[in-house]
């Protein structure tokens, strides 16, 4: 039995993503995220689906299957092929550690690989740098990452814990000495406090992505709005066909910009609108789930017509803190429209006036929903996943406590969390929580 | 100094306390020709601080040592004076028992055990050289008696080098008067062992009648506990009382106006105390904002009149000593038998040491109990057990004896010493032990019993006792995980009382016992087929169903650590010659040797990027 793992394999910027699992409940945790049943597929077939979460597609994705031992680590291993575009691997990735894989280590697939004797000791040293590198990359960002923020925060939460931990030690190792009595509603107080710090934490962590990965940013409109044209206007070149014939952008068309500091992984979708052609038709189907996974929404408006009834609907469906409506065309005479409760940008994406305005604005909403430069954030994938560790620890340790389990039970949750955040910021599990009780409490004979 | 051959043995054991009486008899009874040293043959299994057995996490040792053969469960039921079960209620994982002892009487056990044990010479004697030979080791007595060994385990607890202050006096000496072995320390040094000073205390003892109990809280003994050894049949009766009182104000103007005459404060004392174990000045100046502190007032034994003050061991001047405890409530008049002391001894740092308690670097020399940095009756004989199964097995050419840390509390405490080293006396606590609710009291036998039976030292009797009470206890649990219950009033009122929610239909037995509220014994009136089965084994089938999920969890943690146990590590690996770890990573890896990779991945200061390229530079190097 090996415990299943999974990880992202492919550098990011490439085309393609491959998400690897690997494990003796490789088939089952893949089947579990996986739009079809893997766990009788054999090896060297590929299936293709969806990626589902909660029966929510998030990406369409092949399947490839080996068999133990006929595989890169000599385990059961699924590969799921996703799309390049950043946001969907790491979507993918996260249902499939919450399907129950566990993340998988620096060169863990290598080591496994080597240890189940399918690498020779050459190709396993080739690794061993770059283990050494990532780890290094790794304390590097946790020393840096913000000014220290993350670590102010994840201590905040480990001292906690370990308080908490603590209590309990010392309730019950020193029962006869003069030690204050804990209820568990107070232990339980604490931990529910960290659990929600926890959950704050772990939102911060798409927001991290950000930093390393790009803002997810849709630019959605009606047809002929002119996104194609801001998207060009962004990019410094042509990348989008422009026509003047509506629902020329069918598919999506991604690029990545720096707008200001801060790199846009950029959408152009298909217009928005009524219409009878099936291929065009699954274009606009595709750019409203585009839309609604979107992190930033460009929502483009012509400013010399009046609004239709799509951008009536456009505009009622976006969430005014990530959206920013463009009103294109400021060269041609405008109407007056009534764009609230978005903020709005006048610009002409075929002039390049605006663009200034515009992108201060994008730094603005992204500022305020991503990047406060103070908060915590989770930066990278080995973080979050202490974290989310660390939470499910806490909440079964909350329900020890609510079930009205003995706290001994509940402290062996306390110190699994303990654990995880103590590993989140780097540090070794050691005796910390006797450190606590002997600092805290006169204890003695 | 005219010295004599004195004889041949195989294991010679240095030290008669906890740790060499239960070294000298495991080897002794696994065959080996032992002798046993002691300064003074008055004080086999003295108990110079407190009289009492157990405690949190100290119970469960017992229990352990009990179930591997060891002979201090056994020693403390016969002198039993009150039994008590710790933290009732709180959980299965925490609850320990802890005995009040009679302290001379338990040394005469001991005393008189190791006289009958075959194999075994018990030798009033100070050793003062040991020197390597040919075939081992050569101890020298002080009076010139030479005897070879071919393997020695140190006991020497704080008689080596030991120092006693108190106030601005300070001598040489041993614990409770006796003399300190002062020469052995600089012979270890010649063979290359390297020894620190720790510092333990103690305090007064305190005539009775002079003590007025009437102003003090009683705490009483349990009653119908399961005695330590799962051979004792009868549980000890409680024939005596401890009482509580509390310092205050007084005393701690006291305390604070003398400071200045504490040898801890004014840096006389150079050893480390143990941190849970303070003396009352310095728990009034580390935690200045406690009102009082408590004081347990416990009898030395049935035939003495002398009490021991626990938590108030203190190494101030003894006129001080008796404004101190004259300022406490009941103790105003108190009479001072025996002055509080702090006492200093050479010991070593236990990294030095493979988890089998052998020196790295001195093959077949073992170290055991305070030698090894602890503190503690129970954490010294469980040591010297494992110390002395080791040297037993080894002289035979068996493989050796090394527990892990998901087995017993013993494994714990060996791994800490021997991977984390200590820094302070090192006292066992049931939080040290990731595993705790596996370690628990109530299963010792269960988890070692079967190892003490492989050593040797597990005997018919208690082996077949030991497989009856586990037929039972499976039985019970696979009875009651499939006797069902239908939903009654009578059933139903009492769920409900209880705090929990009726049935509704049917439900096995297991099910409502696995409900925090309900205990196997309020399901007794309608269990109809239940079979009268020992409360102990009963408590085992509850504790076992009711956490059976935690229990499991803790199982697949414990599976997981065991991959990585079983990866060994040479012994002669050369740390240095890994590329890819860092120099941190290389310093403590090559002083602490680890066994395998599971013990270099607890070492600080070793990381998991670390363990990784060990990993696969060891898997390379073995092909």
């Amino acid at each position: 039995m090996s415990k299943t793992i999974a990880a992202i394999s492919t550098a990011t910027g490439g085309a393609m993503s491959v998400i690897r699992i690997s494990g003796s409940d490789a088939l089952t945790v893949a089947g579990h995220v996986f739009s079809k049943n893997l766990s009788d597929a054999d090896g060297y077939t590929a299936h293709f689906g969806y990626i589902l979460e909660n029966g929510k597609k998030i990406d369409e994705a092949v399947a490839t299957v080996f068999r133990a031992p006929k595989s890169y680590t000599g385990e059961d291993v699924v590969e799921f092929s996703v799309h390049g575009g950043k946001t969907a691997a790491l979507l993918s990735l996260q249902a499939i550690l919450r399907a129950g894989a566990f993340p998988a280590a620096a060169g863990e697939f290598t080591k496994r690989a080597f240890l189940n004797g399918k690498l020779d000791m050459t190709e396993a040293e080739s690794v061993l740098g770059i283990i050494t590198a990532n780890s290094a990359y790794d304390m590097k960002l946790q020393m840096n990452a913000k000014g220290g923020a993350v670590s102010d925060a994840v201590k905040e939460i480990r001292d906690t814990l370990i308080s908490a931990a603590g209590d309990i030690a010392a309730y019950s190792d020193f029962p006869e000495e003069d030690i204050p009595n804990i209820n568990a509603e107070s232990i339980k107080q604490k931990l529910v406090s960290s659990a929600e710090k926890i959950e704050k934490l772990i939102k911060t962590f798409s927001a991290g992505q950000v930093l390393h990965k790009g803002v997810n940013t849709a630019i959605a409109g009606s047809p002929n709005a002119g996104k194609s044209t801001l998207m060009n206007l962004l990019c410094g070149r042509e990348r989008s066909i422009v026509t003047d014939i509506p629902g020329t952008t069918r598919d999506i068309i991604e690029q990545t910009v720096m707008c200001g500091d801060i790199p846009l992984v950029l959408y152009d979708t298909a217009g928005l609108h009524e219409t009878d052609d099936r291929v065009e038709s699954v274009g606009i189907d595709r750019a409203k789930d585009c839309i609604a996974n979107a992190q930033l929404v460009l929502a483009v408006f012509d400013g010399s017509l009046p609004l239709s009834d799509s951008d009536r609907e456009l505009i009622s469906s976006l969430e005014k803190e990530k959206t920013i409506a463009v009103i294109n065309k400021s060269d041609l005479d405008t109407v007056d429209n009534d764009y609230s409760p978005l903020t709005t940008v006048t610009i002409s994406a075929k002039t390049g006036d605006g663009k200034d305005e515009l992108i201060k604005t994008i730094s603005e909403i992204t500022g305020t929903a991503f990047l406060d430069p103070d908060a915590a954030v989770l930066a990278t994938e080995r973080q979050y996943n202490c974290a989310v560790s660390a939470l499910s620890s806490l909440k079964e340790a909350i329900e020890t406590v609510e079930c009205g389990f003995t706290l001994d039970a509940a402290g062996v949750c306390i110190d699994d969390a303990v654990a995880s955040m103590l590993s989140l910021t780097g540090e070794l599990v050691s005796d910390k929580v006797a450190d606590d009780v002997f600092s805290r409490f006169c204890i003695g004979k | 100094m005219t010295t004599y051959n004195a004889g041949e043995c195989e294991v010679a054991v240095i030290g008669a306390g906890h740790a060499g009486i239960e070294a000298a008899l495991a080897a002794a009874r696994l065959g080996c020709k032992t002798v046993i040293f002691t300064i003074n043959l008055d004080w086999v299994g003295n108990m110079p601080c407190n009289p009492s057995i157990g405690g949190t996490a100290k119970g469960q040792l017992v229990r352990e040592i009990d179930a591997l053969g060891g002979e201090m469960g056994k020693a403390a039921d016969a002198n039993t004076l009150q039994l008590r079960m710790l933290n009732l209620g709180k959980g299965p994982a925490v609850q320990s028992l802890r005995a009040q002892i009679d302290r001379r009487n338990y040394s005469s056990y001991m005393k008189h055990t190791v006289e009958l044990q075959d194999s075994l010479s018990v030798k009033q004697a100070e050793i003062i050289a040991i020197e390597k030979s040919d075939n081992g080791f050569l101890l020298t007595t002080k009076m010139g008696a030479v005897y070879s060994a071919k393997a020695v385990i140190l006991a020497t607890g704080t008689f080596l080098k030991g120092k006693v202050f108190v106030g601005e006096v300070n001598y040489e000496s041993g614990p409770d008067g006796t003399f300190a072995a002062t020469e052995l320390s600089a012979s270890l040094k010649k063979l290359g062992v390297q020894l620190r000073r720790f510092k333990t205390g103690t305090p007064a003892r305190v005539l009775k009648s002079s003590i007025d109990f009437s102003v003090m809280e009683v705490q009483e003994g349990d009653e119908g506990l399961s005695p330590f050894s799962y051979s004792t049949k009868t549980s000890p009766k409680n024939t005596v009382v401890c009482h509580i009182s509390y310092t205050n104000e007084n005393t701690k103007q006291i305390i604070l106006d003398n400071l200045h005459r504490s040898p801890l404060f004014s840096g006389v004392i150079e050893g480390v105390g143990p941190r849970y174990c303070p003396s009352i000045e310095d728990k009034i100046v580390r935690f200045a904002d406690k009102e009082r502190h408590q004081m347990f007032v416990e009898p030395c034994g049935e035939d003495t009149e002398e009490m021991y003050l626990q938590g108030m061991s203190s190494s101030l001047p003894e006129e001080v000593q008796q404004k101190i405890y004259h300022s406490i409530k009941g103790l105003e008049n108190v009479d001072i038998m025996r002055t509080a002391y702090a006492i200093e001894y050479d010991c070593v740092d236990p990294l030095c040491l493979y988890p089998t308690l052998e020196f790295k670097d001195i093959p077949y020399l073992y170290g055991a109990g305070q030698f090894n940095g602890s503190s503690g009756y129970e954490e010294a004989a469980a040591q010297g057990l494992v110390a002395g199964i080791n040297a037993a097995r080894k002289i035979k050419g068996e493989d050796e004896i090394i527990l892990s840390r998901s087995s017993s509390y013993i494994g714990t405490l060996i791994d800490d010493l021997c991977t984390k080293g200590c820094s302070d006396p090192y006292r066992m606590m049931t939080s040290r032990s990731e595993y705790r609710l596996l370690l628990r009291q109530d299963n010792a036998d269960e988890r070692l019993m079967p190892i003490g039976r492989e050593i040797g030292l597990i005997g018919d009797t208690e082996w077949e006792e030991f497989c009856l009470r586990k037929q039972i206890k499976e039985a019970e649990i696979e009875r009651l995980e499939n006797s069902y219950l239908g939903p009654s009033e009578e059933l139903n009122e009492m769920l409900v009382s209880a705090g929990t929610a009726p049935l509704d239909r049917g439900a096995s037995l297991a099910s409502l016992v696995r409900r925090p509220q309900i205990t196997y014994k309020m399901l007794s009136p309608f269990d109809k087929e239940r079979a009268d089965i020992p409360d102990s084994v009963a408590f085992k089938v509850e504790t076992e169903i009711k956490y059976d999920g935690y229990i499991k969890k803790q199982l697949a943690a414990v599976k997981e650590q065991q991959r990585l146990e079983k990866m060994e590590i040479p012994t002669d690996t050369d740390y240095s010659k890994i590329s890819g770890l860092r120099l941190e990573a290389t310093e403590k890896l090559t002083k602490v040797r680890p066994k395998n990779i599971g013990m270099a991945s607890r070492i600080s200061g070793v990381s998991p990027a670390d363990i990784t390229v060990l990993t696969i530079r060891l898997r390379g190097e073995g092909k």
